[in-house]
């Protein structure tokens, strides 16, 4: 019963990009919505990404010393640790399952709401592909945008595990530098942006395929946005897993 | 002219409507009346295309619009205006956004000429001034008219209508039909109400179609409606006592037709 209606759910899912991705309409809407779309879905996540990037970059740096604290491991440890740790996970896997909460729910009940309030009917009434003209602009203009949010992801989380370093104890600003510096793989920051650029066109897939066939009234909405959020979290897990294989071994 | 023929919609066993057949006039206000549940919000669905009926033709002045293909229904769609139930304006557009909606996306007029257009059809629907407000600052009185504004900005051949006075009072519901009845009679079009308001029946409806059940029931006119002997007719419209005592007004005093 499960997998019968997960299939099923899948090639709707299918049936629904297919209209997704077909030539807009109009490009010059197309281009003015997309532009709209990465102010609203991407610059205005970056002030929560700095926030959340700059606190977990200090703990990751604080839990660092507590654990590798040892004389066989050199104290320079900690700032490589902090930072494959960022690289490798925190700045694309976790930030993305953060804004999959933030940019996930709002599309789902954006799109869910116009549903409901017959917005995407009267669209489809004109003549308009509305999964087109709604959809397209907001997974190009979030994919285009999510690589920008990983490099500030990136580099706010190794200040604030230097911030560590300067208004503590616990190690010391040039061996925190030395650490980060040492061993450095550029490959690292290649294979986060790849999995962030993945893990973005899932949540605004997912997202807005949960909005779109909302139906019923602002509870149903809800439920959708839920649904959409759970839906495209776990997707960022499964795929994490099946991009940490493929590109790191 | 739209000709619905032997149109049947159901839902999984639930049939809807029954080989409904009717005929929708040019230059005319036609009324789809019924109770809620009737029927009329499918059947006027299924006239835009929203829904697929199994059974029967719909024919926009001879074609026929279950049997065209993708690119057909999307130029029919654009010959199509459609006023819905709750307005659905566009929440992030200004009144004048959601009146140019329909011209930057199918017109290849220069921006001017749009925007002449678009300040013409809000005039028409008396809203000059309310240009730069958003759906959420104007009554619903004035979403409805935007609504209409953003409907006829293409010249459409057809207007659909989901009951347009629903959550209006009176009086603005008769500023509502009276808009409705002159644009119709003005551009010549098709327009197609869904109603169950009897002001609505009573004051612009000049052809009208009751549906009950699923079943087309009748069709004639408002001056027809007074003299019915369809029973549920008789005790759909005139269910208060108000229009019990209009008709009994009426039947008084109607002239002997020569």
């Amino acid at each position: 019963m499960l997998i019968t209606s997960s299939l099923a759910t899948f090639g709707r899912y299918c049936l629904f990009i297919r209209r997704v991705f077909s030539i807009p309409d109009r490009w010059r809407v197309f281009g003015r919505r997309t532009i709209q779309e990465i102010s609203k879905l991407g610059i205005d996540s970056i002030p929560l990404v700095i926030i959340i990037s700059l606190f977990i970059g200090a703990v990751i740096a604080i839990q660092m010393q507590l654990n590798i604290s040892s004389p066989l491991i050199p104290s320079y440890s900690v700032g490589l640790a902090t930072r494959d740790i960022v690289l490798l996970e925190f700045s694309n896997s976790i930030l993305c399952l953060i804004l999959a909460g933030k940019v996930g729910s709002n599309i789902a009940s954006e799109i869910g709401t116009m549903r409901v309030t017959e917005q995407i009917d009267a669209l489809e009434i004109m003549g308009v592909n509305s999964a087109n003209y709604l959809v397209l602009p907001k997974i190009v203009g979030f994919v285009l945008f999510m690589p920008a949010l990983v490099i500030i992801c990136m580099a706010t989380s190794l200040i604030g595990g230097f911030l560590v370093a300067v208004f503590t104890d616990i190690i010391t600003v040039s061996r925190y530098v030395y650490g980060l510096q040492a061993m450095f793989q550029e490959w690292y920051v290649w294979y986060g942006l790849i999995k962030s650029v993945v893990f973005a066109y899932l949540i605004a897939s997912v997202a807005s395929f949960y909005g779109y066939y909302v139906k019923g009234g602002a509870l149903d909405v809800g439920k959708a946005s839920t649904n959409g959020v759970v839906a495209s979290s776990i997707l960022i897990l499964l795929f994490d897993v099946i991009l940490t294989k493929l590109l790191l071994q | 002219m739209i000709e619905v023929k032997n149109v049947t919609k159901s839902f999984e066993d639930k049939t809807v409507l029954h080989d409904v057949s009717a005929t929708f006039h040019t230059g005319k206000t036609n009324l789809i009346i019924g109770q809620s549940g009737s029927g009329k919000t499918v059947l006027i669905k299924s006239l835009v295309g929203l829904l697929q009926p199994e059974k029967g033709e719909i024919l926009f002045d001879g074609r026929n619009l279950l049997t065209m293909d993708a690119s057909q229904v999307k130029d029919l769609r654009k010959e199509i205006g459609m006023l819905f139930q709750g307005s659905a304006l566009f929440d992030s557009e200004t009144v004048l956004g959601n009146v140019m909606f329909p011209l930057q996306m199918f017109t290849d007029k220069p921006y001017d000429e749009q925007l002449e257009r678009a300040l013409f059809c809000i005039e028409r629907v008396n809203l000059k001034g309310a240009e730069k407000k958003y759906p959420s600052e104007i009554s619903g009185g004035m979403q409805k008219r935007v609504a209409i504004a953003r409907a006829i900005a293409l010249n459409p051949k057809y207007l659909f209508c989901d009951e347009p006075n629903s959550g209006l009072d009176p009086r603005t519901s008769i500023v509502i039909d009276e808009l409705l009845s002159d644009i119709t009679h003005e551009y010549n079009i098709t327009t197609v109400i869904n109603t169950h308001d009897m002001n609505s029946v009573l004051g612009i409806g000049e052809n009208i179609i009751f549906i009950n059940k699923g079943h087309r029931e009748w069709v004639g006119d408002m001056s027809q409606i007074y003299t019915t002997s369809n029973e549920a007719l008789n005790d759909f419209v005139f269910a208060t006592r108000l229009f019990q005592k209009v008709r009994e007004y009426v039947v008084a005093n109607e002239k002997p037709r020569p």
